[in-house]
């Protein structure tokens, strides 16, 4: 149980660590938040790994628990309106969507079908908010599930049974089942498998699209960048009473007899601690941190199971002047997908270790909105790049062919981009992973097996672990990343409810 | 079939040249994937052997998996739930090991041979498991059944034969071991059996099978060595309430039915786990299990009649269905019916078990309903097992 | 006359369906447009004195309930195991397979000893899943979205299966069914011989590769069946697999059935919102109290079917409903055994399946092909020789060889298969056949090279999807084939699907016009002679 001399120590200072600490801290728990880098924000936070860019460029928007109980607005967080989405069309014939309201032919399908996912994302949105259900057995928010489960049901006989047959759908088939536009089948591929380690062809594919509408239909910008979420969140979290180390790198989760006693940090300095949360991968937590020799070799097998591979390459471009993306919309959430068949042909290549020879990518342009952003007057094009392989036979020569393949396609969409670079910055998955620790974008792969009760596996679903007073509270658990906070704010809800195993 | 790149027959031992020289009705059966005598001529020859002289068993089919390095302690430490610390180089410890919810994987001996060198002797294939448990340790793990040649030399004469064959094992206290040359080979003599009587296990490297045997059974010939086959060991260690893998319990890894698992608590091997070494393997819901009680118990029945109750199902009362019998025969030894079964707890406490036997004479069969007792086991114990130096006879 | 149920289509499911009904009393008619029965399970002679199972060419799904009732022994069905199976490795090794377990892990251990024991726990996980899937296919699916008793019974039925499991256990089998089969594999097993040979089940008929989610659940469909209690085994129809539609079609007869052949239905009549018969390519037109379509559920709806007596929600599911070809098929025979030197002389391996597809990367990128609209260049092929064990399809010493082929895509390149589409396609799995086996093309007496177009054209099913339409779970269950209509019923009143479009999904199963024809009896208030699911013990 959480009492209010509890010693707390919460592993990473990434979005979801931060909530975990404030909220726990809010509760009256003694928190020490550990981060390895020099400041907070994880993904949020401008390193120069990623040209002084976040690895994360946009947020759909906190979770509300997390934007109201650490009263970011009131420390001053503040958004953009939502951003536009802009289906790059080679020809300039672009389409813009803004949420349900799609620019041509299509539009009618586009709004319909929008309102009827928007429709499922809404009655599944609310499960993001709870731990998830244990199957059997005690635990449950018993009447929070029996609401939920209701709200699938009451969007009528009709929907319910559309639903039920399109949760484990591919989004590729709704894609065309229901859209015309090849650029808007393209678009909804790319988003639905952005992140992940899938194609828009596999089944399972539109349940992530689901997902990302639950967290918010249009992405946004954080005025100041996206170090503002992390900056706010940070001062909630000391205003709560949360103390931050940062340089912390923890080297050993300590335990005695099956419970938690503390950590030990790499310069050997000992902490001790009755809960340990850990905000960071939860691969690394148990293989690492506490290590194989402290783990049961089910345990072990069910982590090492955990898959956590990782498509996403990042780029940043320093521009010295406005890219012209054959009159797109620069303020808008670009996204270069042009088809079903070109993300499904830019996913083929990575399952070998290959690299795609037409990346598809989501492209934003921060200084667009914010010129303040680039005090150079210049502009800073910044690129989530898919699929770049995972392991690849070669790493050197891979990153060089996605580099190559990433740039000639963007070559293509603005014309004589290339003229106006000044300096570049891109990150391959490995380096990712090196660099912020995230293996995958959300530490474990969000995937179908991989969510609820499998999130990142049965043993650790609901926060807690099997072994006492250690916690996952990160993107790795339920319910997965996109700068939100949620899982974080989960873990720390769980341990406050003290129901550990 | 002739030609063939690869056999898909029964592989054979090491010792298959005299073992079926000396089999004179062809009686085998598959072991492991290995041809095993099951009786080399009369059973009940075989178990008096055990009891009365010596008895030779081709043990090779056993699985064997030898454990190198420096963490190999602490590895067999996290594996198993006996403390290895303790286990001293030159000796010996019946183990087991579990999964994480405390389920039994399989049970065996193992035999240290030095601070860094441990030889696991058990009836199931593990290596996958026991790979991945080793993740984190500094341990090297061999799959070395192929190249040991074991034998099991097992009777009241058993010290002499070996003093006859030059092996002086007087000093030899049950579960230690001693090594000796043999034709140039390292031979390894522990005092483990698995009969329950005064007896040796002879560990030597498969070359060497032929010569051991050949040597034993000389130096045995005038204290009564015969080769036995497993119907006859079967009996002897029911006598000696060892229980055998996928006869008295179902490996964890192998339940089809999740609910066929077993604990230590509940095939009545507790008492090996110790709870102050630290963490290992199935701790953490043996734990719970200690403390919130099993499902089931193994006990020792003694039945009356003397009928055997293979394959029986037990009642209390005569009519509520409260477990089963793994294995059960007449014990020549101990002329008793004895049995070793599963019942469900608390019904393991009661007195009123009665034990359901269909028997077949002559096609028909007479349905028995007998009253079983619970007995201590093993359920003949000489006091030669463990008396050292041996007795003479 | 009226009959009281007119079938449309005499394959295996039209058959079982017809059967239990005309056992049950009511007059039932067939009507096949071939000049033969069978479907996709037919013992065809198109070479002299050589007997083809053309299409499908294994038995395992079959339901023994459905052999018992229809007591198809009685009517000459045989199914005779097999044994063996390899994969042929690229590098002139082979991965046999062994009924034998030791033998088996012995064979596995020459290529990772590891894998060899892993091989253990894996075979009974996913014996686990099987056990519990296997009672639900003789079951209609509850409709989830509907409060009827029936519907709330199942599910409470399904719900107390579920959770008589463990915890860990459910989980567990809800992430098996929506795994990807190379990653369940990459669970258990390093080698990726063993893996790709494991993986062959998870891919056969599907229009997903094994790096496809839900593949898992293609591999269950495949290991669910028995023969003779032997769960995951499977065996060869003696006389080909037509012996299984041709004791269907002697049950059928012995029951007062009927069969008319040689001609298709060309619409399904329907008055007054109601089906009362069928019109045949010939203009003669059956009446009958009910009709019951074994076609797909496309041809079923979209071409037999007038438009306007459907809601038109229903019809642009059906459209929606996805099929996807996704194999082809070579049957050849041949005047002599054919040698594959990688296999040890005198070994069982040649007696079951062969595959030369030596890791899941070639296996996907099969697929990729099909993906991008072409078959693929490097197929996956799923080679039997029957006649290793059944003496009656050929003369002695001869043989017929049925080739399994993924990937073959319904149209190339968005156009149509052309002849010499299709000769391409017989050249490249002849060619990987010759480079396995030296001289393999010189043992040949003549070729059946069957695109999904050949598949369609003569058996009906659709883009030649041998399921009747993808195993994905938007399609299975209460979702096969649209949600709403799981229950063999259809829009229109009397006229019924029970073809493998619907639960619990493809391959010789007869599992569907077992369930449809329960259905039909119990509306009928005459169900009898039907036993259900033997109890998994």
């Amino acid at each position: 149980m959480l009492t209010r001399s509890s010693e707390v120590i919460v592993i990473g200072g990434g979005v979801n660590g931060l909530a975990a600490a404030t909220r726990l801290a809010r509760e009256g728990a003694r928190v020490t938040l550990l981060e390895t880098a020099a400041q907070t924000g994880g993904a949020m936070a401008a390193r120069g790994a990623a040209g002084d860019m976040p690895l994360a460029h946009l947020t759909p928007g906190l979770d509300p628990r997390v934007a109201k109980g650490m009263a970011l607005e009131t420390r001053g967080l503040r958004f953009h309106a939502p951003l536009r989405d802009t289906a790059l069309d080679l020809g300039g014939d672009h389409r813009t969507v803004a949420g349900g309201l799609a620019s041509g032919a299509d539009a009618a399908a586009w709004a319909t079908l929008h309102q009827r996912l928007m429709r499922f994302a809404s009655v599944l949105a609310p499960f993001r908010a709870m731990a998830p259900p244990r199957l059997k057995g005690g635990g449950n928010d018993w009447g929070a599930l029996m609401r939920h489960g209701l709200g699938l049901r009451a969007i009528g006989a009709r929907e319910f049974r559309e639903l039920l047959r399109m949760v484990l759908i591919n989004a590729a088939d709704v894609a065309e089942d229901e859209l015309n536009d090849p650029l808007l089948q393209g678009l909804m591929a790319h988003d639905a498998t952005q992140g992940a380690w899938l194609g828009p062809r596999s089944p399972n594919s539109l349940i992530l699209y689901l997902n990302r509408l639950a967290m918010g239909a249009q992405m946004r910008l954080p005025v100041g960048g996206m170090g503002s979420v992390a900056k706010a969140m940070t001062e909630a979290a000391t205003a709560a009473g949360v103390t931050i180390r940062l340089g912390a790198r923890v080297a050993q989760i300590e335990t005695l007899e099956g419970r938690v006693t503390g950590v030990v940090l790499d310069d050997g300095a000992r902490l001790l601690a009755d809960h340990v949360v850990s905000a960071i991968s939860p691969k690394a937590t148990f293989l690492d941190l506490i290590g194989p020799r402290g783990l049961e070799t089910g345990l072990l097998r069910a982590t090492r199971d955990i898959r956590a591979r990782g498509a996403t390459a990042r780029l940043t471009l320093r521009l010295n002047a406005a890219p012209n993306f054959r009159g797109a919309d620069l303020q808008s959430r670009m996204v270069i997908a042009p088809s079903v068949n070109a993300v499904e042909e830019a996913w083929n290549p990575v399952k070998y270790g290959e690299v795609p020879k037409r990346p598809v990518m989501e492209i934003v342009i921060p200084t667009a909105t914010e010129p303040e952003l680039a005090p150079d007057g210049g502009h800073v094009l910044s690129a989530l790049v898919q699929c770049a392989p995972h392991d690849p036979a070669k790493p050197k020569a891979a990153k060089t062919a996605m580099l190559k393949a990433t740039m000639r396609v963007l070559e293509d969409y603005a014309p004589g981009l290339g003229e106006m670079v000044s300096a570049t910055h891109f990150l391959m998955p490995w380096e990712i992973e090196a660099e912020y620790g995230l293996s995958n974008w959300h530490h474990a792969e969000l995937s179908v097996e991989q969510m609820l009760f499998n999130r990142p596996n049965h043993a650790t679903a609901q926060y807690a672990t099997p072994i006492a007073g250690l916690w996952l509270g990160s993107a790795g658990s339920h319910p997965g990343g996109g700068i939100t906070g949620a899982a974080g704010w989960n873990a720390a809800g769980a341990i406050i409810r003290g129901k550990a195993v | 079939m002739t030609g063939l790149k690869r056999a898909t027959q029964l592989l054979t031992t090491p010792f298959h040249a005299r073992t079926s020289a000396a089999n004179l009705q062809g009686r085998w059966g598959p072991w492991a994937g290995y041809r095993a005598a099951l009786c080399f001529g009369d059973v009940d020859m075989e178990y008096t052997a055990i009891r009365n002289a010596a008895s030779v068993y081709d043990l090779c089919p056993m699985v064997k998996y030898r454990f190198t390095g420096p963490d190999a302690e602490a590895y067999l430490d996290h594996l198993t739930v006996r403390n290895v610390a303790k286990l001293k180089p030159g000796s010996v410890h019946y183990t087991l090991w579990c999964d994480d919810e405390g389920k039994v994987l399989d049970d065996g001996t193992l035999l240290r041979h030095g601070p860094q060198e441990f030889l696991l002797s058990c009836q199931e294939r593990h290596l996958p498991w026991m790979l991945d448990a080793a993740t984190g340790y500094d341990v090297t793990i061999a799959d070395v059944t192929t190249e040991i040649a074991a034998l099991s030399l097992q009777g009241p004469t058993s010290a002499a034969v070996l003093r006859l064959a030059g092996w002086d094992v007087s000093d030899l206290r049950p579960f230690r071991m001693l090594k000796v040359d043999f034709g140039g080979a390292e031979l390894t003599i522990s005092r483990t059996g698995f009969t329950g009587d005064l007896g040796y296990e002879l560990w030597t490297s498969a070359d060497h099978a032929l010569p051991l045997w050949d040597h034993l059974m000389a130096a045995g010939a005038l204290h009564g060595i015969r080769p036995i086959g497993t119907d006859a060991l079967n009996l002897a260690r029911l006598d000696a309430g060892f229980l055998i893998a996928n006869v008295d319990f179902i490996p964890a890894d192998q339940a089809l039915r999740h609910d066929r698992a077993r604990s230590p608590f509940e095939i009545g091997l507790d008492w090996l786990i110790d709870w102050t070494k630290g963490h290992f393997n199935g701790r953490r819901a043996l734990v719970a299990e200690r403390a919130a009680g099993s499902e089931w118990a193994m006990v020792g029945l003694d039945i009356e009649g003397n009928v055997s109750a293979e394959g029986s199902i037990l009642y209390l009362g005569k009519k509520k269905e409260v477990g089963y019998i793994t294995s059960a025969a007449w014990s020549p030894s101990a002329k008793r019916s004895i049995a070793l079964a599963q019942i469900r707890r608390p019904y393991h406490e009661s007195a009123d078990i009665w034990v359901e036997i269909y028997a077949q004479r002559e096609l028909q069969y007479a349905k028995l309903m007998l009253k079983a007792d619970q007995t201590a086991r093993p359920f003949y114990e000489p006091a030669r097992r463990r008396t050292t130096p041996p007795q003479a006879f | 006359m009226i009959y009281d149920a007119v079938i449309i289509g005499a394959g295996h499911n039209g058959l079982v369906a017809g059967s239990y009904l005309a056992r049950a009393g009511m007059t039932v008619c067939v009507v096949e447009k071939n000049d033969w029965v069978g479907g996709a399970a037919v013992s065809r002679e198109l070479h002299p004195g050589f007997t083809y199972s053309n299409c499908s060419y294994v038995s395992s799904l079959f339901r023994p309930e459905i052999m018992r009732d229809l007591e198809l022994p009685r009517h000459g069905l045989q199914i005779l195991p097999f044994e063996g199976g390899a994969v042929l490795t690229e590098d002139g090794d082979y991965l046999g397979m062994h009924r034998d377990h030791d033998a088996n892990r012995r064979e596995f251990a020459r290529h990772s000893l590891r894998d060899s024991e892993a091989y253990d726990r894996y075979a009974r996980d996913v014996q686990r899943h099987c056990r519990f899937i296997r009672p639900m296919l003789m079951r209609t699916p509850p409709d989830p979205a509907r409060f009827r008793p029936r519907d709330v019974a199942e599910l409470a039925w399904l719900a107390r299966k579920m959770f008589e499991l463990p915890e860990a256990q459910i989980a567990e089998m809800i992430r098996f069914w929506t795994m990807s089969i190379s990653d369940y594999l990459d669970q258990y097993f390093e080698n990726p011989v063993i893996k790709a040979y494991l993986a062959v089940s998870a891919i056969i008929g599907t229009a997903l590769g094994p790096m496809s989610p839900g593949s898992a659940y293609v591999l269950l469909h495949h290991y669910m069946g028995d023969v003779d209690g032997n769960v995951g085994a499977w065996g060869f129809a003696r006389g080909g697999m037509g012996a299984v539609t041709k004791a269907l079609t002697a049950s059928l007869q012995a029951a007062g059935g009927e069969v008319r052949m040689g001609s298709g239905v060309d619409r399904v009549l329907v008055s007054n919102g109601r089906a009362t018969g069928v019109v045949l390519d010939n203009g003669d037109e059956i009446r009958g109290r009910r009709v019951i379509s074994n076609m797909d559920v496309k041809r079923t709806f979209l071409k037999h079917v007038e438009e306007k007596e459907l809601p038109g929600e229903f019809v642009d599911r059906v459209k929606k409903f996805k099929i996807r070809g996704s194999s082809g098929k070579l049957n050849i025979a041949l005047d002599s055994a054919p040698v594959f030197p990688a296999l040890p002389e005198g070994s069982t391996h040649i007696r079951g399946d062969l595959h030369f597809t030596d890791s899941i990367a070639r296996m996907e990128r099969a697929y990729d092909d099909w993906k991008s609209g072409t078959f693929s260049r490097d197929p996956f092929q799923d080679v039997m020789i029957p006649t290793m064990i059944d003496p009656t399809m050929t003369p002695p010493g001869k043989h017929f060889m049925s080739c399994f082929v993924q990937y073959a895509p319904p149209k190339i390149h968005g156009g149509e298969w052309t002849d010499a589409d299709r000769d391409a396609f017989g050249k490249t799995c002849l060619d990987q056949l010759e480079a396995y086996s030296p001289g393999f093309k010189d043992r040949v007496l003549h070729v059946e090279v069957r695109t999904p177009r050949e598949l369609e054209a003569e058996v009906g099913l659709t883009e030649g999807n041998i399921f009747q339409g993808e195993l994905t779970f938007d399609q299975l269950l209460f979702n096969r084939p649209v949600p709403g209509y799981a229950q063999y019923r259809s829009p229109v009143k009397d006229l019924w699907i029970c073809g493998s479009s619907t639960h619990p999904g493809g391959g010789v199963m007869g599992a569907p016009g077992r369930n449809a024809a329960a259905e039909i009896l119990r509306e009928a208030g005459q169900i009898k002679g039907m036993r259900d699911a033997y109890p998994v013990l």
